[in-house]
């Protein structure tokens, strides 16, 4: 049974379609990748996913209730946690007070200021940054800050975890950190579903990978079979691959 | 801790030696005390600016006006925090989903609004403007407003550490990431917000018998509004002390220096508030723990002391 299920999603902005019809599960355990051309709507559908924007048609459901009409606290407190790819940090913050939120505000039940405080600690420990606790956020680098949303998502303790492009502008050795990170968090038994435009990353890591173009989904498999597919190549590998050349 | 101990005994004993005027410059002081604080409580850490304290503190003055010959003073108090606190929740339903801006012209919008609407309200119902209210005692006041701002203090304080107050700094720092971390924070910013009204409500009733007479125009002046802001900001809107020191330098230098220079002190005030906005974002204390952080301070304390060595 997938864990998040989503029939006939659709979005309009005005009379633009910016997510069309579309279907998608994700298993629990798995980690699903979800690529396209710049204004495909991935991020469309992760704002639809949380809530950040209403939903014009369709339905989605998580353990197989429905999300739709829900706001973004409530479907946090159902155990979906996100990050953002333009970074949303708490900038009046420390790095531990950012991740405390999540921690305090994030699970269906009042949690203590002790529980919070071990959440909080385990979390920034666990993206790997116990040194710079108690530094105010804007001090770190842009790399940072989205580990730093990574801990406040992972303090919520949520069940899936949906990733807005952590990887755009980090370098190579970065970038294998991530999947790294990715990989932990996975094992750990949350479910992952991830936009990326980091190649290497989303052919190394996910075990499906959906494809949106227009708002439409074109293609879904296996990394090696969308790596194979015509259409795919045509909108979005091949284009990549001449920009890369 | 001391300090603050012999600060309230000093306010405490302070009708017994400090005279009518100074005890009259001290409700004031005290006054602005709790309107700036509570202002800075919302305002500073959700981000959402409000020019409303007036509409709040003009409503507490009228709660006084129509309950002043049937109920106790106290009584009458604990209403008027009442009445501000569910007129404020109104108000937040309604409003604290505009966002920026727009929420800020509207509650400047409602001042006015209030004071028209009671200025009509008291022609149509009573065919008269305005209240004459029976003074109470200077003692009377001042104790019962030293209480108020100790209250509304603790409180803030309170409220600032607990998760309530974490909820509300997140708003501030980034409003959709606070919302996406399980905060409602529609609730959060409408509850804050009635709350710190509730605070201004009640210094509004005890204020009222420092006068004879209250009308509309008085009451809900946009004075209330920006003396509160102006101070809160001057003093440092993101710490608990930052508007408590601004409310009473600024409240205690206005009473002062009126009557000094009546003509200049206005030309004074604007400049010392452009140089801070423009020069210190985090105000008074913001600047005074800069220059704890470099070490200024305590560099100036030790050469004063080398140099009394040096004298001895």
């Amino acid at each position: 049974m997938p864990i998040l299920e989503g029939q006939d999603v659709t979005k309009y902005f005005g009379g633009l379609a910016a997510v069309s019809h579309v279907d998608f599960y994700v298993d629990r355990g798995e980690i699903v990748g979800l690529i396209g051309p710049n204004g495909a709507g991935k991020t469309t559908l992760f704002n639809l996913i949380s809530a950040a924007l209403p939903i014009s048609a369709g339905e989605i459901r998580f353990k197989e209730q429905k999300l739709n009409g829900l706001k973004p606290h409530q479907i946090c407190k159902k155990g979906v946690s996100r990050t953002f790819q333009e970074t949303k940090v708490f900038g009046n913050m420390s790095v531990l007070q950012n991740v405390l939120v999540g921690a305090f505000f994030g699970s269906p039940n009042r949690v203590s200021g002790a529980d919070a405080a071990r959440e909080a600690t385990q979390a920034v420990d666990f993206v790997g940054l116990p040194a710079m606790s108690a530094t105010p956020i804007q001090d770190l680098t842009l790399v940072n800050q989205k580990r730093v949303e990574v801990a406040r998502a992972l303090a919520t303790r949520p069940e899936l975890l949906l990733l807005d492009e952590l990887m755009a502008g980090l370098n190579s050795t970065e970038v294998s950190e991530a999947m790294e990170l990715v990989t932990r968090i996975r094992d750990t038994g949350i479910t992952i579903f991830m936009v990326e435009h980091v190649m290497k990353a989303i052919m190394g890591i996910c075990e499906r990978i959906m494809v949106l173009h227009h708002g439409e989904k074109i293609a879904e498999g296996t990394p090696r079979e969308i790596a194979a597919n015509k259409k795919v190549i045509e909108i979005y590998l091949g284009e990549e691959t001449y920009a890369g050349s | 801790m001391g300090f603050l101990v012999l600060l309230l005994v000093f306010l405490a004993t302070f009708p017994l030696y400090g005279g009518v005027y100074h005890v009259r410059v001290l409700i004031a002081v005290l006054t602005f005390v709790i309107l700036a604080a509570s202002w800075a409580m919302f305002s500073g850490s959700t981000g959402y600016m409000s020019l409303a304290p007036a509409a709040f503190f003009g409503l507490g003055i009228y709660t006084m006006c129509v309950l002043e010959k049937e109920l106790p003073f106290l009584i009458i108090i604990v209403i008027g925090g009442l009445v501000a606190f569910a007129f404020a929740l109104l108000v937040g339903l309604v409003t604290l989903r505009l966002k920026g801006m727009y929420f800020a012209i509207f509650t400047f919008g409602l001042v006015v609004f209030m004071s028209e609407l009671i200025n009509y309200l008291e022609v149509a119902l009573r065919g008269t403007h305005g209240w004459h209210i029976t003074p109470l005692g200077n003692t009377t006041i001042f104790y019962t407003m030293l209480i108020l701002a100790v209250v509304t203090v603790l409180a803030i304080y309170f409220i600032r550490r607990s998760r309530l107050g974490l909820a509300m700094n997140s708003i501030g720092g980034n409003e959709d990431a606070a919302e996406h971390m399980g905060i409602n924070t529609t609730r959060v910013k409408v509850l804050t917000f009635a709350i710190s009204s509730m605070f201004m409500g009640a210094a509004g009733v005890i204020t009222a018998p420092i006068w004879i007479y209250v009308n509309a125009n008085i009451a809900f002046s946009t004075y209330y509004s920006f003396m509160p802001i102006l101070m809160a900001v001057f003093g440092g809107m993101g710490y608990l002390y930052g508007p408590i020191i601004g409310a009473v330098v600024f409240a205690y230098l206005e009473r002062i220096v009126r009557n000094e220079f009546p003509d200049y002190f206005m030309i004074g005030f604007g400049i010392i508030l452009v140089v801070v906005i423009l020069f210190l974002p985090n105000g008074l204390v913001g600047l005074i723990q800069k220059l704890q952080k470099v070490g200024l301070i305590s560099k100036l304390l030790n050469r004063g002391k080398e140099e009394q060595h040096a004298n001895t």
